[in-house]
């Protein structure tokens, strides 16, 4: 995943960047900077992953085992954080930083100091995370999405903690996503017109902005919750006239567009995995473009499907049903546009393909009990249930995280030189996939026999499922580190990768030698 | 000799029949017992048929794909791509499923909303963790709290039937009425829900939701809070239990008829002088089944959010204290007021046994008319 062994010889004579530690700590190299994120990604998917771990064997027979109800909502609170902002988030920051320049023909990032701090902020930010679990009264245990007032009067000291990690990792993501977007305007080679963008500079840029509208409220809020903890404000508190609903709307107006900006750069990798391993032509690029931005468009409109319960008003209930089922029919659109791609066209399933093949299927899944979950009147049975929490793993894990992987392999051979090893990749997709299954798809029966979410102990009925669900999250926790080994051996040796390694591939990123020298486009190429 | 050895096999079958049942695996959401309940079950299965139907031209169209059109077969790509035909097609046919996805939605939504004409109406306040009833009708509230024993959750002792899923008191509703409820909270944000009634509301502090349901056959049914309220979140179960109304005016009586007797005792309660060994008998019962959560079976807390008992300054030293935080809670902490959960007698007995218990040994014995005259000082 880095250029660092064989980069030099490339460009020596043009290129004086220090070594060791120094050369990535000052880096303002978009490679380097990528390669950082992705690292750092693939740590925390790790650390967030531990937790799942202990998490599921809590769960593996009724009755408490192993922890203590306080510890096992720490668990479920600090997996979800650093799921979210420390692994998925950051690894799509990465692919963005590698990529973006080379697609569009830049040299670098347009402001490449800034993403240095960018990056360099965010390792902090987790570690002021992780040390407030280790202060007397443990770290946060409110849940992810902690609601007023459990994260206000009735929470622990490491709440301040919290907040400031928060609001770093909100200002490295601005950060990030205003050089996505000034980059993308600004540095476009000659004839990168807008509608020649590969789809997954289309979806960053969607993305980014949808980020710089919604971090600033996800900081405010996190603000008001410090006021309310410490400072005596009452913006959640009824007693001094504020409302705790009133928290729900702010941090879903933030929370659901945050479910995009974590799917939408997947749609990206998909729309340029699937054609290259078909050998044809995306359907239909500008349906893709438009469905991005009209589902970025209503994100913003949907954020109280996610408060069916919290008592709202029948006709604000009803806006929300409809607005939420509306965006099943852009999600639509990609899935057929990936569909059509891929009819009468000459397809082989190297791991990039197979990865982006499960994502569609379980992404599809994900979508429908996406819709089902949007009917309000039944909304009021899965709420806060397992069936919510296997709709989000069907998107996230074998949606988002499958997606990351995907283009992992898929630009491995541009990062390394190298070719991944494809027998050790097949049997991590196979191993992946099938465990993956296991571990949420029963999760849909548990949760609509009755299980709530976030419990540490639970009725007898659903003993049967959790140990089967267990079983299949222990697998792809292990699953993964076949992930490592792969990576491991791609970086330091392998068969030497051409420029362009897949035969259907297309874009400025494969008409630079593998491994991308250390600068792309010192002269920006000319694009027909 | 003929009935006692048919009870003797009744009895192990009757058990069992019943463990088979909560072992059976459930896949799907119930039906409930009520309309609504029913309605809401139906338009499940609607939905996820439909769903179904998508998924399986989508994945057909793929798999054939896949399987047709693969490079290994010696298939040369085609080159087509664009068509306003087809987008069109596949923009305008899910919008037609959706509208008739939405149809029936809307009609089942707007009838659970509808809460005027209720024959019977319950006030539910959720509290970490625990659930107050209140029949605004009648003169009868009480607090239901998990009755699972520590040792089924400890695993020293084997699990029931209803594992986590009993309280000692549990709501009891008429069959055929309209029950309305009022819900609302002490503290965070819970939600109560009952997956046989379709019912599942959040309790918000400071606010009043409403809810109803109109249930059409007697029984048991049993529910969770399904809001994550803090550290014993999975252990505030719901449970309902639907009489006849004749069996529930029967109910009201009685349960009016006990209220009223406890606060009789109270009053005789206060001329009288409690030895030690009876409170801390029925104190350490309440302590392990309202304080253990928090303080701990014994007595060294989770601190800084539940501080030791252990000696502690107030429960060692301090009794006017002791009293004040029993009867008032700690305002903006996890402590509760227990003057309304608790009988008087077991709120004495419970202030006796932690100022005795686990090397506390003040060797005080507190006395309810001291209690009780610290509430008439604040006008309780």
């Amino acid at each position: 995943m880095s250029t660092v062994t064989t980069a030099d010889h490339h460009d020596a004579h043009h290129d004086h960047k220090p070594t060791g530690i120094k050369r990535w700590l000052f880096t303002t190299n978009h490679k380097d900077i990528g390669s950082l994120y992705l690292l750092f990604a693939l740590a925390m998917f790790f650390l967030g992953g531990a937790m799942a771990m202990v998490i599921r064997l809590e769960l593996f027979q009724p009755g408490m085992q192993f922890v203590e109800p306080q510890f096992f909502n720490q668990m479920t609170t600090m997996h979800g954080l650093i799921m979210v902002f420390g692994a998925v988030m950051p690894a799509f920051t990465g692919l963005a930083n590698w990529m973006i320049p080379m697609m569009i023909g830049a040299p670098d990032m347009a402001l490449p100091r800034m993403n240095n701090w960018s990056f360099w902020i965010l390792p902090f930010a987790f570690l002021i995370l992780i040390i407030s679990m280790f202060l007397p009264g443990g770290g946060p245990d409110f849940g992810w999405t902690f609601y007023a007032p459990l994260s206000t009067t009735y929470s622990n000291d490491s709440t301040a903690l919290f907040v400031f990690a928060i609001h770093i990792m909100g200002i490295s993501s601005i950060m990030g996503a205003i050089n996505v977007i000034v980059t993308i305007v600004n540095m476009r080679a000659p004839g990168m017109t807008w509608m020649k963008l590969p789809l997954f500079v289309w979806t960053w840029l969607i993305t980014a902005f949808l980020l710089i509208m919604v971090m600033p409220v996800l900081a405010g809020l996190v603000t008001m919750v410090l006021t309310d903890k410490y400072f005596a404000t009452s913006f959640f508190d009824a007693a001094g006239g504020g409302d705790p609903v009133l928290f729900q709307h702010i941090f879903w107006f933030f929370g659901h567009p945050e479910v995009y900006i974590m799917i939408l750069p997947a749609f990206g990798i998909i729309s340029a995995i699937v054609p290259t391993f078909a050998r044809k032509k995306l359907f239909g690029y500008a349906s893709m473009v438009y469905a991005t931005a009209s589902i970025a468009i209503l994100s913003f409109l949907v954020w109280a499907h996610h408060m069916f319960t919290t008592g709202m008003p029948v006709y604000a209930t009803l806006f929300f049903m409809y607005t939420t089922m509306l965006i099943a029919v852009p999600t639509g659109v990609k899935v057929f546009n990936w569909v059509a791609t891929m009819w009468r066209g000459a397809m082989t399933f190297e791991v990039p393909m197979m990865f982006a093949l499960a994502f569609i299927v379980l992404f599809t899944i994900g979508g429908l009990s996406g819709v089902m979950l949007a009917i309000a009147p039944v909304d009021f049975q899965y709420h806060d249930t397992y069936f919510v929490v296997a709709h989000f793993h069907y998107v996230l894990v074998s949606g988002a995280v499958f997606s990351l992987v995907a283009a992992a392999y898929y630009w491995l051979p541009k990062w390394t030189g190298h070719m991944y090893d494809e027998k050790l990749g097949q049997l991590h997709f196979w191993c992946s996939v099938i465990s993956v299954n296991l571990l949420f798809f029963p999760m849909h029966f548990v949760g609509l026999a009755g299980m709530p979410r976030r419990i540490p102990d639970y009725a007898l009925q659903f003993a049967d499922f959790n140990a089967f669900i267990s079983v299949g999250g222990f697998l792809f926790g292990l699953s993964q580190l076949i992930f490592v080994w792969v990576l491991v051996k791609c970086i330091r040796g392998g068969e030497k990768a051409p420029a362009k390694p897949w035969e259907g591939a297309e874009g400025l990123e494969w008409e630079v030698p593998s491994p991308a020298p250390y600068h792309t486009f010192d002269t920006p190429p000319q694009v027909k | 000799m003929a009935k006692t050895r048919s009870l003797r096999w009744s009895l192990p079958a009757l058990l069992l029949a019943g463990q088979a049942h909560a072992t059976e695996i459930q896949f799907n959401m119930t039906p409930g017992v009520t309309d609504i309940s029913q309605q809401v079950y139906n338009l499940h299965m609607t939905i996820f048929w439909i769903c179904c139907a998508i998924g399986l031209v989508v994945f057909t169209a793929m798999f054939v794909s896949i399987i047709l059109h693969r490079k290994s077969r010696g298939v040369t790509p085609a080159t087509f791509h664009e068509s306003t035909k087809v987008e069109i097609i596949w923009t305008a046919i899910p919008v037609l499923i959706l509208i008739l996805m939405a149809i029936p939605a809307t009609r089942v939504l707007i009838a659970m909303e509808d809460t005027s004409d209720s024959d019977v109406t319950v006030l539910v306040t959720g509290s970490q963790w625990r659930w107050h009833y209140e029949y605004l009708d009648y003169d009868i509230d009480f607090f239901s709290i998990l009755a699972t024993p520590r040792g089924q959750i400890e695993g020293r002792l084997p699990k029931g039937q209803n594992y986590l899923l009993e309280v000692d008191r549990p709501l009891v509703i008429p069959t055929g009425k309209k029950i309305r409820f009022l819900m609302t909270s002490d503290d965070v944000i819970h939600s109560w829900w009952v997956p046989a009634f379709a019912i599942k509301k959040d309790t918000n502090p400071g606010f009043i939701n409403e809810a109803w349901t109109r249930v059409n056959e007697p029984g048991i049914y049993r529910g969770q809070c399904a809001e994550l309220c803090g550290m014993d979140h999975g252990f505030m179960p719901i449970v309902v239990i639907a009489k006849e109304p004749d069996d529930f005016a029967e109910w009201v009586e009685q349960e009016e008829a006990r209220i009223a007797a406890i606060r009789e005792e109270e009053q005789r309660l206060l001329a009288l002088r409690m030895n030690l060994d009876e409170q801390m008998e029925l104190g350490e019962r309440v302590y392990l089944a309202h304080c253990a959560a928090c303080h701990q079976p014994n007595g060294t807390g989770l601190p800084p959010m539940f501080p030791a008992l252990k000696d502690n300054h107030v429960t060692t030293q301090d009794r006017a204290e002791h009293i004040r935080v029993m009867v008032d809670g700690r305002p903006g902490t996890s402590m509760a007021s227990f003057a309304r959960q608790l009988s008087l007698r077991e709120l004495t007995s419970v202030i006796t046994y932690t100022r005795n218990a686990w090397g506390n040994d003040t060797g005080d014995v507190v006395q309810a008319v001291e209690v009780y005259e610290y509430m008439q000082s604040k006008g309780e």
